[in-house]
């Protein structure tokens, strides 16, 4: 294959196929059909926001992490906090958040390097564990368990107030979600992403052919941190409220599920996995949590023990003809 | 011009809707932890609530009450979402329960922008009510139990103190209180600690309180907790080295109680209701309530949910079935009627209850453990509302 | 002081019965499995179950309720877990959180979500006085009982030639198995002893830490830092790791109390940066 051949195939991939213009179109168009759902439409705009960013750590880089909400709880609590200081633009509070969160992922990237998958599963696991305790006893600046008070969240773009029905703030966190993710894809076709993507596939001949494999890892760790905070920060503007829930387990967990049914590594199964899980948790909300954790854990041990492979192979097959392999 | 048939025609739908109007249910959505470390307190609540109900009928002024439950686990997050779906979707007339302060402090701002009266039936933090216009509350407000408390140890010779309180806004509370209330009374308080909520490890911070040997140790954490506390306080020997357990009510919390064991006996607390109250109201809610739940007896959160109910079906008797939020907060504010905990009266001013406080000693009786009152502080309101602002 | 060091060792003694098992499925047989603090609470509230509402004496139901766990480990094992040996560890974690949050559900259905306690009998609670440091009777039962059982774990390791065979399946499964040592079978007796110590632990523990429905997810971290610290794969690293955590814990929080929690976090990240594999592992 000449270098002009291999260029070619790279720069295809790049381009937009008519079914994500399609899937964008019907999200756009979701806000005016759907207005009694905004709310809903809102969560899953966010959680698929949290999911494309652990798709970056997990799908791409090949680190699996149960202390992602470590990230989105980091930029939850900057985009509150700085509300409730009385910087309330909420542009304001979504780049301090996103920011807040990388420079968190940037500064802990380096102790996944190494080590095995439990190591980093414990690392990963520590660090969001530690900041759900910080977040608890720094109560002056966290509200601690009682949760953020008095967060005085502005007008997006000094025009529209956050209503009780979520319109807004849907149109808000899909607008967000829009501009992040074609970044995001054209971050991943360029140079820098089919290198990441190199070293998950071998790491060693990827070094060999002189990609700096930990700068790599620790740019990709960081993008995703930045990504889970803006997130976070969506929520926290969304909902006006932050509790130390957001940095709690059962995120990290929940999100990693999301994942996992959407589908790794294709950008897409984090967004279609999170209109799976929130439609199906909508639907069982009537129940109680417990429930809902059992019907959680159960689908888990069945994914595992019947075989991802087998139940989600359509998608990752489906994905591959869209981009015209 | 307004034709004949246009006014025949809006005569006509007045005349079917006013009574379609009446026959529309009145939704109550009821927050509850129905799972989590609150269970009890969920599940106090929403066998009182439907106790209420089965006595007095589900239709008033016309209309028929629909109690809508949802669990949030005690994750204030959960609650902000439920309380937002029920008023957007299921279209609530007003919102009740709230087992803890975080989560009546998330629901507040959503009460005042949809205009829905919020019953408060177990948070106990002072400055809940102030959070939203719309706030009523049923059940307790922790400076009163903890003056209550600094007052009869005062009085009764115990001349230094340490506090054990959870971190977080009605423990805050409960500490201030006790402590500015015990000094003003020439207390000395050796030590004031403080656990966290999220995860009560009682151990070393207990052996922390031993450690200043104080006359007396003053508790408050939610009722779920209080039987650890009790349990790690008698086998570290606090209860044989000269140490009182002083608290409040939360921590010999009735449901709880009987699997305390004894150790809890002699230990004295305030607190606005036990089950052993002697009136025939009472005696009568709690025979109707153990029949209903067997196995279970009602405590101070069960009394909150009863009489939340109460206050609501008053409140729509008085303002008429028709009543919108306002108006039914109106009708609360100044409402007094006798309860199963004693007298009880919703302050005109600050929407908060006001009712006696007693001080119960664990006893015995008819081979129970029960709270038994000895004496009383009458129609107390709340100190952190009645102090002058500085 | 004393009294601290003291409740610090106790806990710490639990803190290894209840890694050790998960030593032998992370360590030794490559399993990441999170699911192991089920087996603990699985036996705790046998625990409760037996002597609470069946009367059994407190020190007749331990063994019982190592037994109960055990062969819920082996049910598990041989059902569940068989299919998730070979598969990645994305997969294991999935599999084992999942089976955790069933697990979770399960019991808090089935006995309420409230703190749990085992009635002790009247010569466990009493207390004495050893060298002005106030000493409860409980806890020196704990320190017994798991000193004991680490000495047992180690001469059967050392000493027995089941343990020679265990230590040749764990050193090269291919060459232990050519050998015609039933490493299958080794590996599922070990599954299932470190379930029943589990379970054990966790019914001595309840007093301690407290038993309710999240056990599993709030221990489930102690456990792995017990093991990380310690290295897998032998007695004495987590051991001396158990130790070390449960007295640093016990002492934060009573000294520093407001720094408490962070200290074990503190300790594990710190022991991560200089040394991956452990503080005791064998390279």
């Amino acid at each position: 294959m000449t270098v002009g051949a291999a260029t070619a195939v790279l720069a295809r991939a790049g381009r937009w196929r008519w079914p994500e213009v399609v899937f964008w179109v019907a999200a756009g168009a979701s806000w005016f059909v759907l207005p009694e759902q905004h709310l809903l439409l809102n969560e899953i705009c966010i959680l698929g926001l949290f999911t494309l960013s652990l798709d970056l750590v997990l799908g791409f880089a090949g680190i699996i992490s149960l202390g992602h909400a470590a990230f989105f709880g980091c930029g939850a609590y900057i985009a509150g906090m700085l509300a409730r200081a009385g910087y309330g633009d909420p542009v304001l509070g979504l780049v301090a958040g996103g920011v807040g969160a990388g420079v968190l992922g940037f500064a802990t990237a380096f102790l996944v390097l190494r080590g095995s998958d439990l190591t980093r599963l414990m690392v990963t696991l520590s660090v969001s564990l530690v900041l759900f305790e910080l977040a608890n006893r720094l109560t002056f600046l966290t509200g601690g368990a009682d949760g953020l008070q008095g967060m005085a969240v502005g007008a997006v773009l000094g025009r529209f107030e956050f209503d009780i029905f979520g319109a807004v703030a849907h149109a808000y966190s899909l607008v967000v979600l829009f501009v992040l993710f074609v970044a995001i894809r054209w971050i991943m076709a360029s140079p820098f992403g089919v290198s990441v993507r190199a070293v998950k596939g071998n790491r060693l001949r990827a070094a060999a052919i002189g990609i700096p494999v930990n700068a790599r890892l620790v740019g990709i760790y960081a993008l995703a941190a930045l990504y889970a905070g803006v997130a976070g920060a969506l929520l926290a503007q969304t909902t006006q409220f932050v509790s130390l829930d957001v940095l709690a387990f059962h995120r990290s967990a929940e999100v990693m599920l999301t994942l996992v049914i959407g589908g790794t590594g294709m950008l897409y199964g984090g967004l279609v996995g999170a209109i799976l899980f929130k439609v199906a948790q909508d639907t069982l909300s009537n129940l109680t949590p417990e429930y809902w954790q059992f019907w959680l854990g159960l689908i888990f041990v069945a994914l595992v023990v019947v075989g991802r492979e087998r139940v989600f192979g359509w998608p990752a097959a489906l994905w591959a003809r869209v981009r015209g392999r | 011009m307004i034709s004949r048939r246009t006014i025949l025609a809006a005569g006509l739908v007045a005349v079917l809707a006013a009574p379609a109007v009446a026959q529309t249910p009145f939704k109550v959505g009821l927050i509850l932890p129905m799972t989590g470390q609150s269970q009890s307190t969920g599940k106090q609540i929403e066998a009182a609530v439907k106790l209420y109900i089965a006595q007095n009928g589900d239709t008033v002024a016309g209309r028929k009450i629909e109690v809508i439950v949802r669990d949030d686990a005690g994750v204030a997050d959960t609650t902000k979402r439920q309380a937002q779906e029920l008023i957007v979707r299921d279209k609530v007339g007003a919102l009740a329960g709230f087992g803890l302060t975080p989560l009546a402090m998330a629901t507040a701002p959503l009460a005042s922008q949809a205009k829905v009266p919020m019953i408060v039936m177990a948070a106990a933090t002072s400055i809940i009510p102030n959070q939203s216009p719309f706030i009523v509350r049923s059940s307790q407000v922790l400076p009163q139990t903890a003056v209550a408390m600094a007052q009869w140890a005062a009085e009764n010779g115990i001349k230094s103190a340490v506090t054990l309180v959870s971190d977080y806004a009605p423990g805050i509370d409960a500490e201030t209180w006790f402590v500015k209330r015990f000094k003003e009374l020439g207390g000395e308080v050796k030590e004031s600690l403080r656990t966290p909520l999220a995860s009560p490890d009682f151990a070393p911070v207990l052996q922390r309180a031993a450690d200043a040997k104080p006359q007396a140790m003053f508790v408050f954490v939610p009722s779920g907790q209080g039987a650890a506390v009790a349990k790690q306080f008698a086998e570290r020997g606090l209860d044989k080295s000269g140490i009182r357990l002083i608290g409040t009510g939360d921590v010999t919390d009735d449901d709880q109680l009987n699997g305390m064991g004894d150790a809890m006996l002699g230990v004295v607390t305030s607190g606005h209701y036990s089950a052993s109250h002697p009136s025939a109201a009472n005696k009568a809610f709690v025979a109707a309530f153990k029949a209903a739940n067997p196995g279970m007896r009602p405590n101070f959160m069960a009394v909150a949910g009863y009489d939340g109910m109460h206050m609501l079906y008053e409140a729509l008797r008085k303002a008429g079935g028709t009543a919108d939020g306002e108006a039914l907060v109106a009708a609360m504010k100044g409402m007094s009627f006798e309860s199963p905990r004693g007298p009880v009266l919703i302050d005109a001013e600050t929407r908060d209850v006001v009712h006696n406080i007693y001080i119960r000693r664990v006893e015995r009786v008819d081979g129970e453990l029960y709270n038994t009152e000895f004496a009383t502080i009458s129609m107390l309101k709340d100190p952190a509302k009645a102090a002058p602002k500085p | 002081m004393l009294t601290i060091l003291f409740d610090g060792i106790a806990y710490g003694m639990i803190l290894f019965v209840l890694a050790v098992g998960l030593s032998v499925t992370l360590g030794v047989m490559n399993v990441i499995n999170l699911a192991h603090g089920t087996f603990a609470m699985v036996g705790g509230y046998a625990g409760v179950v037996l002597v609470n509402r069946w009367g059994v004496p407190f020190l007749a139901a331990l063994p019982l309720v190592a037994l109960v766990a055990a062969a819920v480990g082996l049910l598990l094992e041989r059902t569940l877990y068989v299919h998730v040996y070979a598969k990645s560890h994305l997969d294991q974690v999935l599999f084992t959180i999942g089976l955790v949050f069933v697990s979770v559900s399960v019991v808090s259905w089935a006995a309420g979500s409230q703190v749990v306690f085992i009635q002790l009998p009247e010569f466990l609670r009493t207390r004495f006085t050893v060298f002005g440091a106030s000493i409860g009777a409980y806890r020196l039962l704990i320190i017994v009982i798991c000193g004991v059982l680490a000495l047992v774990l180690q001469g059967v390791l050392a000493r027995t030639r089941f343990g020679a065979r265990l230590r040749a399946a764990v050193d090269d499964p291919v060459v232990a198995r050519g050998m015609g040592i039933d490493v299958a079978r080794l590996f599922m007796v070990m599954f299932a002893v470190g379930s029943g110590l589990a379970g054990l632990g966790g019914a001595l523990g309840a007093e301690i830490l407290g038993l309710d429905p999240s056990f599993p997810l709030k221990f489930m971290v102690y456990l792995l830092i017990v093991l990380t610290v310690g290295g897998g794969s032998s007695i004495t690293g987590p051991f001396c790791a158990a130790l070390l955590l449960g007295i640093a814990d016990v002492a934060g929080k009573y000294y520093l109390p407001s720094v408490g929690a962070f200290v074990i976090y503190s300790v594990m990240l710190a022991v991560l940066l200089v040394r991956p594999q452990g503080l005791f592992a064998p390279r």
